[in-house]
């Protein structure tokens, strides 16, 4: 199973550690919010993934096992 | 058989105001028995059917999810907030056809099993908010208690399908995280359908007239009819019903012919792309071919852009629009926004800082999948658009500070 990491944007105050604590996988845009090179997280870097995770100060990133359910779109 | 294909705006002219129910029920005869209307869904499934407000999404496949939901009644959305500031295409189906709209979500009510009804309509369009209040008056046996009418707060998120619930729910029109979505917790925690007024009055007349209607009324391998909402220098601008499959330039033809020549026309909406009125005049108004070419169908708008209107101002007249929408949750939405329509807005009143069309370039890659809503994916969409089709006029306003229509030294309208 591969894991997924995610940013709850309204959550995110762009604080930035994430992209210090995984910059394999996260980069900062222009005013500090972060940019998800790919969602995947490889299994080496399980560890810093959960790190980043547990390292947010107001907890918007997640790491989910499997992939997203698809379902209906958000604009009706 | 009908000799004609029945479409959502038949019947008396919008002029004449709603259509009375005795007067609809005439036109388009009873909607099928309740207990028919649990095989609706596989009929709209094998339709074609795809909705109306923006993102194209299966009709059928949305009816089915919420109705092999786990357990509880669900409830129905009917979303008529039409916040897109150049479609008018909802308002003027729920002021014209309430009954056609009402049709629809009952339909969908009683295909997904839900007790609820909430009829979502933008405040400001009043004559729709009256139509429907009295059309729902007209058939108070049939709906009961099932249906109410919310009016949505003027704003171009309100009709986002979790800003539409988040306010149902608790008056506040913004947008919320997903997981979950409408169809997995929506109006007070339960399932619920967020569906386009002008999707669910097509369902009404494909559960009369068949899927097989529904599919062979578009043109080529296009399915079904679409309302449009046409936009610019043409005689007889507003909207109209066509078949989907039709060219944008037998649509400017229906509206009288462009009085002008012109170089772009704005397809889909705020949320959509600019093309080059070459590409598109022949190109077909058929969402899925112009997903393919890169194209929005959206909300069905056909913005031609005045000859004399410059398309980098007209770029960042929308984007200082989209900024001031955004609802301010995200900061990618709230910065970058805020950052594209300033920099488009310096480029096009020649006041460029030297790096501003790098900028642009970079950024606009950088909004997509960057909020809890779509709505900076919309943005930079438009932008990505504008970028290529008026690519000349952007470098030409960075490094010349000129514009060929010479509107440099005004501000942008």
């Amino acid at each position: 199973m591969s894991e997924v990491i995610s940013v709850d944007r309204i959550r995110c105050d762009g604080h930035g550690l994430c992209a210090e604590l995984l910059p394999e996988l996260i980069d900062l845009d222009d005013w500090g919010y972060p940019l998800l090179r790919s969602g995947q997280v490889p299994h080496h870097l399980r560890d810093h993934a959960k790190r980043a995770v547990a390292a947010c100060p107001v907890q918007a990133l997640r790491l989910q096992t499997g992939v997203q359910a698809a379902g209906p779109s958000r604009r009706a | 058989m009908l000799q004609r294909k029945p479409g959502l705006l038949d019947g008396p002219p919008f002029a004449a105001g709603a259509e009375s129910p005795a007067a609809h029920q005439g036109r388009l005869g009873l909607l099928p028995a309740r207990r028919d209307r649990l095989g609706l869904v596989a009929t709209l499934e094998a339709s074609g059917l795809q909705g109306r407000g923006g993102a194209g999404f299966p009709v059928g496949r949305k009816w089915r999810t919420v109705a092999e939901r786990a357990r509880g009644n669900a409830v129905v959305l009917a979303n008529g907030a039409e916040g897109e500031p150049l479609s008018a295409k909802d308002r003027t189906l729920m002021a014209a056809r309430p009954h056609l709209v009402l049709d629809g979500a009952l339909l969908a009510a009683d295909a997904v099993g839900a007790d609820r009804i909430v009829l979502y309509v933008g405040e400001e369009h009043h004559t729709a908010v009256a139509a429907l209040e009295r059309a729902l008056g007209e058939r108070r046996r049939e709906f009961g208690r099932r249906a109410r009418l919310v009016r949505a707060p003027v704003g171009y998120v309100s009709g986002e399908e979790t800003a539409a619930v988040h306010y149902v729910n608790e008056a506040d029109a913004r947008p919320t995280s997903t997981p979950p979505r409408p169809f997995q917790r929506g109006v007070d925690g339960r399932a619920t359908l967020v569906q386009n007024v002008e999707s669910l009055a097509l369902t009404a007349l494909i559960a009369r007239f068949g899927d097989d209607w529904y599919r062979t009324a578009g043109r080529g391998s296009a399915a079904g009819s679409a309302l449009v909402t046409v936009s610019g220098p043409v005689p007889y601008p507003g909207v109209r019903e066509i078949e989907l499959g039709t060219p944008v330039g037998e649509v400017a033809a229906a509206a009288g012919h462009l009085r002008e020549p012109l170089e772009a026309v704005l397809l889909g909406g705020y949320f959509g792309a600019w093309a080059p009125i070459e590409e598109a005049w022949h190109a077909a108004l058929d969402p899925a071919a112009m997903r393919a070419a890169g194209l929005a169908f959206g909300c069905g708008v056909v913005g031609f852009l005045p000859g004399e209107v410059c398309g980098v101002a007209a770029t960042a007249r929308i984007l200082r629009y989209m900024a001031a929408a955004s609802s301010g949750q995200c900061g990618p939405c709230v910065f970058g926004l805020a950052a594209v329509a300033e920099a488009t807005t310096r480029l096009a009143t020649g006041a460029a800082l030297p790096d501003d069309l790098d900028r642009l370039n970079r950024w606009c890659g950088q909004l997509a999948g960057r909020g809890a809503c779509r709505h900076p994916d919309g943005a930079g969409g438009l932008l990505q658009s504008a970028l290529r089709v008026f690519g000349a006029e952007f470098a030409a306003h960075q490094w010349h500070r000129r514009c060929k229509h010479g509107h440099l030294l005004r501000k942008a309208a």
